[in-house]
């Protein structure tokens, strides 16, 4: 008790204005097991670093097999967050302004990679894809390897992805007000028109926060990838496996060079996800 | 404007269709084209893989099915998942109340700082979050050495299991409870205490019933997520058999040795346990709609 007063002691204003109780214990409680779960353990992966010289880790990182991992990890991401900003749109528009049979359950079906564990969503895609499988059968007459190539890694991105874009476009198409649409309308303004000059510039912030969502949830994506991608060094070897292999080879050093880069590369699309999160709220508080 | 003074703001997505004219809406065919291609999507990338895991799954029939769930290895699997989400979404339940408590009822400096940190672990990569946990607690980490003196095993050992895994699933009751919170206000709060009720009372008998099913919605997410785990399980885990395997890596193990069906039957408990979670999010969805425009009189918009 005697460090709720001391905590309690540190913010005296707020202590005046405050008539509910438990300030001092929530917050107390709160960054105590912050600091335990999260914070000292996500540092000593920055600490770790020290470990190593400036040349040590930028030699490491800009090995060629390193470098081939990024660029795979980062296109591959890139690539699933593009076709999922596209369906993303169309699918959220699709959900709020259209009616059709159904629906309620493609809504509910849309979160399903929230709630499937990454696992068996890797090996499901791997046997989808597969040579023999069920999709995998109709790609390979075309010609199409899609299973332990980038085009597979990208397969399971997109699944992975697909629900950032859909739930953040969503709240905001509904909460679109149509009167500016019937003025427009009114006023004579094609159909095109409108949805180009008024409906897509409304949801582009959101659809744009959906895609760094994507982006950066996919660039650190393991174990739906893990299965379908083959995992051939220099091919289709994403970083966060590089990552597990260097950690089973006990090159504690070489795993903290990749992992801290790509926590690195996640912080500044974090960064960006707040000015576009901000950007949206100016937007709403305008109108 | 006057024109339209009878058009409600939001209507019902049924009722757009019917009164708006051809001008607010498009073309027939371009409507049917555009859900045509949606529902494609749709089924090719989730309901097609939904449906794959189910099939595999029983392909040999349900006796081989029941055969796959039950050996040894599968129920210390299935021991161990139950046990890591019976430690870790318990104490995410009380961090999530204490967080969001702190969060929507005061106001103090460094809140968008704290708020910023809850949601980390949702950046961090699966892979790197079991990482952290090696570099502190593995044989070459920083307590590596005591805990080895001590013969105390985290790493590759359940407490590393769970440790990973509390922190995967930290933000998730946290964040489903601190907007529910922050939108019920502080006024039916403070008229308990100011009327003599003690703090403890006020959150049990005011708070509590006010945020049910934004917690149950936190729960079940954190829940599928902590049952679900692969990435950073995997790193801490070891992968001994019928010792520090859950389902997940069971299911890869098993996989990995071509024992196809049996992965599927599996990793069909999960696919269970996910589907089960939909559904609950969906109904819950409705009732914390219901919880937030039943405690609050004023219209929503505009205050998120």
């Amino acid at each position: 008790m005697a460090l709720v007063k001391a905590i309690e002691n540190i913010f005296p204003q707020s202590r005046k204005r405050r008539v509910l109780p438990g300030f001092g214990l929530s917050l107390g409680f709160t960054v105590f097991y912050l600091s335990l779960i999260v914070l000292i353990p996500v540092s000593t992966l920055f600490l770790k670093t020290f470990d190593l010289t400036w040349s040590q880790f930028y030699g490491s990182i800009t090995s060629a097999r390193v470098l081939a991992s990024f660029r795979l990890s980062f296109g591959t991401a890139f690539a699933a967050a593009i076709v999922n900003i596209i369906f993303g749109v169309l699918l959220a528009w699709t959900l709020v302004r259209y009616d059709f049979p159904g629906k309620r359950m493609v809504d509910a079906f849309v979160d399903l990679p929230f709630a499937l564990p990454t696992a068996v969503a890797g090996i499901t895609l791997t046997t989808l894809y597969a040579g023999n499988g069920w999709f995998g059968q109709y790609f390979e007459v075309l010609g199409i390897k899609v299973d332990y190539t980038p085009l597979g890694i990208t397969v399971a991105l997109i699944f992975i992805g697909l629900p950032f874009v859909v739930r953040t476009v969503q709240p905001v198409l509904e909460a679109m007000e149509l009167d500016v649409e019937e003025a427009a309308a009114s006023l004579g303004a094609h159909r095109w028109y409108i949805i180009s000059r008024i409906i897509l510039p409304t949801i582009r912030p959101a659809a744009l926060t959906g895609f760094a969502l994507a982006f950066a949830r996919t660039l650190g994506e393991y174990g739906s990838v893990v299965f379908i991608a083959g995992n051939m060094p220099m091919k289709t070897e994403i970083s966060t496996l590089l990552i597990v292999t260097r950690l089973e080879q006990y090159d504690y050093p070489g795993a903290t060079a990749i992992a801290v880069t790509m926590l690195v590369a996640s912080f500044i699309l974090l960064l960006v996800i707040n000015m576009l999160q901000a950007s949206i709220n100016k937007k709403a508080s305008s109108v | 404007m006057i024109g339209f003074q009878n058009t409600p703001d939001i209507l019902p997505a049924h009722d757009v269709v019917v009164t708006r004219t051809s001008r607010l809406s498009e073309p027939r065919w371009v409507r049917w084209i555009v859900i045509g291609i949606s529902l494609v999507f749709v089924v090719v990338f989730l309901a097609v893989p939904l449906v794959l895991v189910f099939v595999k799954a029983f392909e040999k029939g349900i006796k081989t099915y029941v055969t796959a769930i039950t050996t040894p290895d599968a129920l210390a699997a299935i021991k161990l998942t139950l046990l890591t989400a019976a430690i870790a979404v318990p104490l995410n339940v009380l961090f999530g109340i204490s967080a969001a408590w702190l969060i929507a009822k005061f106001d103090f400096p460094g809140k968008n700082v704290l708020t910023t940190l809850i949601d980390l672990p949702f950046t961090v990569s699966p892979v790197i979050s079991g990482m952290v946990f090696v570099l502190l607690f593995g044989l070459q980490g920083v307590f590596g050495t005591w805990l080895d003196e001590h013969n105390i095993k985290i790493i590759f050992a359940v407490p590393g299991i769970v440790l990973s895994t509390i922190f995967v699933t930290f933000p998730f009751v946290a964040r489903e409870l601190i907007p529910v919170m922050q939108l019920s206000g502080t006024e039916e709060e403070e008229a308990a205490i100011v009327l003599g009720a003690s703090g403890w009372r006020t959150f049990f008998t005011v708070t509590l019933p006010n945020i049910k099913w934004g917690l149950m919605y936190g729960i079940i997410v954190c829940n599928a997520r902590a049952m679900g785990e692969f990435g950073a399980v995997s790193v801490v885990s070891g992968h001994i058999r019928g010792a520090t395997n859950t389902i997940p890596l069971q299911a890869e193990i098993l996989y990995n040795e071509y024992h196809i069906t049996a992965a599927f039957s599996v990793a069909s408990l999960l696919t269970f346990l996910a589907v089960v979670t939909l559904i609950i999010k969906k109904v819950d969805e409705a009732k914390i709609h219901h919880e937030v425009s039943s405690t609050h009189s004023q219209p929503l918009t505009g205050t998120i």
